[in-house]
């Protein structure tokens, strides 16, 4: 692993909680682009009876993913928060799978940053799920009242 | 769908217990979700817990946590409501993040806006201390319908 691999993944999953929880691996990270894995945990899943995992794990990656590309867009270390998340349900995960998330920040203004991303297995043309979101840039640490996303 | 869940949750519903609903699932035990029928509503609470924490800075729990408990909060309105038992499958989820989830429990409730044949349409809200004031609100517009 590089030093900016190990430094990205101390940043957006080991000194994130729930990141943490989930294992989740920061692949890369850089010019407005993320890439993490949500290895499979029976843990997550959704339907005992397929062993598919819950739609909310994903919704945790997409959202984990999409704030890294945002941090990974500024030119500034800046708290940001979620505004909206929409998630597009494609297809179940296969069971047994890890997912794969990229997103992407493909526009950031004064106030606003907005995101695409995608969950696959090892096609982004089949994908999982895919999402938009958008993010408040410049949050206070706790007096906007709004939540900050990743670190 | 085979039929483990789906005899699981007809009993849950036939005990009148959502809880059955929840222990069934893995991610739900995962996430601290407990289920309860406070007169005509089912509420579905996730318990803090340390695991689900997005910024340990605030500390403000993970947005995903969030999502994800707006997500399951209509599907298992869904489930305790239908007469029959189909598992929905949600097709879109969008949420809107409206406070910083502090470290503490957090509600939330759905409302079915419309039951179509093959489609749902549900609204849900989470709030923590002061139910006026919802930490999120989503919805979900989900599959109801055997494939």
């Amino acid at each position: 692993m590089t030093a900016d691999r190990e430094r990205f993944q101390r940043w957006f999953s080991d000194s994130i909680p729930h990141n943490h929880a989930l294992a989740i691996e920061v692949l890369e990270v850089g010019k407005g682009e993320a890439r993490f894995r949500l290895p499979y945990d029976a843990r997550l899943v959704g339907n005992p009876d397929l062993g598919v995992l819950h739609g909310g794990a994903i919704t945790s990656l997409l959202d984990g993913t999409s704030g890294a590309a945002v941090f990974a867009a500024l030119a500034q270390l800046t708290p940001i928060a979620t505004l909206d998340l929409r998630i597009d349900y494609l297809r179940p995960a296969d069971p047994g799978r890890d997912v794969f998330a990229r997103a992407t920040c493909y526009k950031v203004t004064r106030n606003v940053a907005f995101t695409r991303a995608v969950a696959y297995h090892d096609d982004e043309a089949d994908a999982i799920a895919s999402s938009v979101g958008t993010f408040m840039l410049g949050t206070k640490r706790g007096g906007a009242g709004r939540p900050e996303g990743t670190p | 769908m085979s039929q483990g869940l789906v005899d699981v949750f007809a009993e849950a519903k036939r005990a009148g217990d959502p809880q059955r609903l929840l222990d069934a699932v893995p991610y739900s035990k995962f996430l601290g979700l407990h289920a309860e029928l406070q007169g005509d509503e089912l509420i579905t609470t996730m318990r803090y817990a340390s695991h689900l924490i997005g910024n340990p800075a605030l500390p403000a729990l993970h947005g995903g946590t969030l999502g994800a408990l707006l997500e399951s909060a209509a599907i298992f309105e869904l489930l305790w409501r239908a007469e029959t038992v189909v598992l929905p499958k949600t097709i879109t989820l969008t949420v809107d993040y409206l406070r910083s989830g502090g470290p503490v429990d957090t509600h939330a409730r759905g409302v079915v806006t419309r039951h179509g044949r093959r489609v749902a349409n549900v609204r849900v809200e989470a709030w923590q201390a002061d139910r006026a004031a919802p930490v999120a609100t989503a919805h979900a517009i989900c599959l109801v319908m055997r494939d």
